[in-house]
């Protein structure tokens, strides 16, 4: 096997060195960007790093803090980075402060392989080109739901009712997880299962909250009954706390992002039966709703407003081939791509299923991070029995009316 | 020596203590009086890889041009310092209204952020800077007491805990209590319960945090102390000796009385250090149960969009609670050096 890896990591080496120079057709500039730190950006920069050489400068940073200096990098004139990896929350401060620019005149230029769909329009104007999904979905262990002769949950009930046939059948004490950390993983919680319910975040049309009602208190309830069934050390689970849980086998049923999917079920950190048994599902619905209760997410490129055109289009066409087809078909299983070349594997299918259900894309609000924020911040109190639902909630929205009137979004 | 010499010889840290501490402390207070401008809102329509939708986005133009006009902000006083996020004088009187018992009044203003990490970080405090002082003393009497020969290593190991990195060593803690890890587990063969977390209870997170801050803090107490007892006066201590003082009375009546100086600067620093408590609880995860002043300050400027006006507000709080904190430690130390100096 260690063979295999280290013939196979020789090959990577020497492919990335022969595209060393790629003609990308570019004669100039200088490119350099910042983006996340996991394997699928690490693809994309990298191929697009082959495009470097012959008076072309590049420069790339992948760090998992990289919201935390985007805006002052963007800020700068010029530009620290000609290109910034977003997200669809990560892209709203950029656009608050009015710090990338519009791709169409690019586009109609140089991105011909582009899809309609990959083209983020925000009011007519393409700002950013998405090229991979990512979602929460469930995982389930297939041979533990045999042994106890329960199907695959597709309900948030059913999960509630799987966890307590496996506690009973005295498999496991704590059969659930999810991404229950209180920072943004728990906001993200609160989200997805407040989608599922139907909920809005804020009035139409206004910054006001609006997550003290009904929906809001079912959504608290269930994530309190989930809670039930997970360890009691869940509100310091992140995906680097869970994934090894899962591949050491002590978990039956998480709700993981779609991009875990791909170490869940390689052959590393875990026993071939455990990656045999794991299954990716869609997310679950909830409370008889129809979509599954979670939220859609793309990644996408962006370019900075104030570099000069031509390192605009430089970064562009790099960035371009970065996403191209040659980069998906060498790293097909490292991402759900939204690119042609796509060929949906495994560690897919759970991303797919719940996109396919209908899930709703992750408010893209220019105040939504404030309310996220406002969420992993009250919400312990209640995850550990300090306070009722309707307090947490009304704490909640205090907390954000509070931030957002300070940023200007409330009066 | 003449007052001329003497402001010559401290200008440069004088000027250095301006440029770099007491003017970002100035400016943190001018920011902790603003808040971003309004945001001017229009609808617009976004589309995605998903779906298209009608959404508000902020007015790039108009507020680029509120942002020119005043570059620090809207102005709003003492604004920031009385919302909830802070003193929350409305708030708390509220639930001073409301509530009828005093226990009622108390879990309700614990509720509110500000108090919950000043509750925290002043236990913190009071707890760790004692527990400091006097296991700092035991160690450094102990190891004064060691040949020669074992002394260098046992300094060395002593002081590891303040070598290492706060964050690493809180980690490194952190993943010991797990209840995989080799504390977390000798504990739950201890107590016969399979269910034991210290990372699961408030009250165990808090002793957690508490011991850990023990732990890192004690070999600074140590070092102070240890080289204070090299200059104990060894003719005093042979006189008690020779009147008959066992050892406790010995460190009671001399060791101590003579290094009280020690004791002040250390509950000094350990205050100061305790009231920005912050690196184990983010090591530690602990922010569910215990969070901090400093906590705070880091979570404001921590997500997508950044407080600066409230984790301005913060750090103003943090600072005057030190201040007050300090006042009768430092009022004692005047009035020594009077009482010297006349």
């Amino acid at each position: 096997m260690g063979k295999f890896r280290i013939f196979g990591a020789v090959a990577a080496l020497s492919l990335t060195v022969g595209m060393a120079h790629a003609d990308c057709g570019i004669s100039s500039g200088n490119i350099s960007v910042l983006a996340n730190d996991f394997p699928a950006l690490h693809a994309v920069v990298s191929t697009a790093e082959s495009c470097a050489g012959d008076g072309i400068t590049f420069n790339k940073n992948h760090t998992a803090k990289h919201n935390e200096i985007s805006v002052a990098a963007l800020s700068a004139d010029p530009a620290e980075y000609t290109s910034k990896i977003v997200a669809n929350s990560s892209i709203v401060p950029l656009l608050n402060k009015d710090l990338i620019r519009p791709l169409d005149d690019l586009v109609a230029k140089h991105g011909q392989s582009l899809k309609p769909n990959q083209l983020i329009r925000i009011d007519g104007k393409v700002m950013a080109v998405a090229f991979m999904a990512n979602a929460q979905h469930l995982f389930v262990r297939q041979d533990i739901l045999d042994q106890i002769g329960m199907p695959a949950p597709t309900t948030w009930e059913e999960v509630l009712s799987t966890a307590k046939a496996i506690r009973e059948a005295g498999i496991m004490e704590y059969p659930f997880a999810a991404l229950f950390k209180s920072d943004w993983n728990l906001g993200e919680e609160f989200v997805n299962m407040y989608v599922g319910h139907g909920g809005k975040f804020f009035e139409p049309g206004t910054a006001k909250p609006a997550i003290n009602n009904e929906t809001g208190t079912a959504t608290l309830n269930m994530l309190k009954a989930l809670t039930e069934y997970t360890n009691p050390d869940f509100l310091t689970y992140n995906t680097s706390t869970v994934a090894p849980l899962w591949e050491s086998g002590e978990i039956a049923i998480a709700q993981l992002w779609g991009s875990t999917g791909g170490q869940l079920l390689d052959d590393e950190g875990s026993t071939p039966e455990v990656v045999a048994a794991t299954v990716p599902l869609a997310a679950p619905t909830v409370a008889g709703g129809n979509t599954p209760a979670s939220t859609l997410w793309w990644d996408g490129f962006t370019i900075a407003k104030n570099i000069s055109d031509e390192d605009a289009e430089a970064t562009f066409i790099a960035m371009v081939h970065g996403i191209s087809d040659d980069m998906v078909r060498a790293n097909n299983d490292s991402a759900v791509w939204l690119m042609d070349a796509y060929v949906p594997g495994k560690a897919a299918e759970g991303v797919a299923a719940t996109a396919a259900a209908g899930a709703e894309p992750y408010p893209m609000l220019p105040f939504m991070g404030l309310m996220h924020q406002a969420l992993f911040q009250e919400l312990p109190d209640f995850l550990q029995g300090n306070e009722t639902a309707e307090q947490a909630l009304a704490d909640i929205e205090a907390a954000y009316v509070t931030a957002a009137t300070e940023q200007g979004f409330l009066k | 020596m003449p007052h001329r010499y003497f402001f010559w010889f401290i200008l440069p840290a004088l000027a250095a203590m301006v440029l770099f501490i007491a003017l970002p402390i100035f400016s943190v207070a001018i920011q902790s009086l603003f808040v971003e401008h309004e945001q001017v809102m229009k609808e617009v329509e976004n589309c995605g890889p998903f779906k298209c939708e009608t959404v508000l986005q902020v007015d790039n133009e108009t507020t680029a041009r509120l942002q020119e006009e005043a570059p620090l902000g809207r102005f709003n006083g003492l604004g920031t310092y009385t919302n909830r996020a802070h003193l929350a004088f409305e708030e708390v009187g509220q639930i001073w209204a409301k509530t009828e018992t005093w226990e009622d009044f108390v879990a309700g203003v614990y509720n509110l952020p500000l108090y919950k990490a000043l509750f925290f970080t002043l236990s913190y405090t009071i707890v760790v800077t004692p527990l400091v002082l006097i296991l700092g003393l035991f160690i450094a009497l102990g190891v004064n007491r060691l040949p020669p020969i074992t002394k260098g290593p046992t300094i060395f190991a002593s002081l590891l805990p303040m070598i290492v990195t706060p964050l690493i060593g809180s980690l490194i803690l952190f993943w010991m209590v797990d209840a995989d890890g080799i504390l977390g587990a000798t504990l739950q063969v201890l107590f016969q319960d399979g269910d034991l977390s210290l990372k699961a209870s408030a009250p165990l997170t808090w002793i957690m945090l508490f011991v850990y801050g023990v732990w890192h803090n004690t070999p600074f107490a140590f070092v102070v102390f240890y080289a204070g007892l090299q200059a104990v006066p060894h003719e005093t201590l042979e006189a008690a000796r020779i009147d008959g003082a066992s050892r406790w009375q010995q460190v009671r009546y001399v060791v101590v009385p003579f290094m009280m100086p020690l004791v002040i600067f250390i509950t000094l620093m350990q205050l100061m250090d305790g009231l920005r408590v912050f690196e184990p609880i983010v090591g530690f995860s602990a922010s569910a149960k215990a969070t901090s002043l400093s906590w705070i300050i880091f979570n404001d400027l921590f997500g997508d969009s950044k407080l600066y006006g409230s984790a301005a507000a913060t750090s103003v709080i943090t600072i005057t609670a030190v201040c007050i904190l300090l006042t009768p430690v430092l009022i004692r130390t005047w009035r020594d050096f009077h009482r010297k100096s006349t």
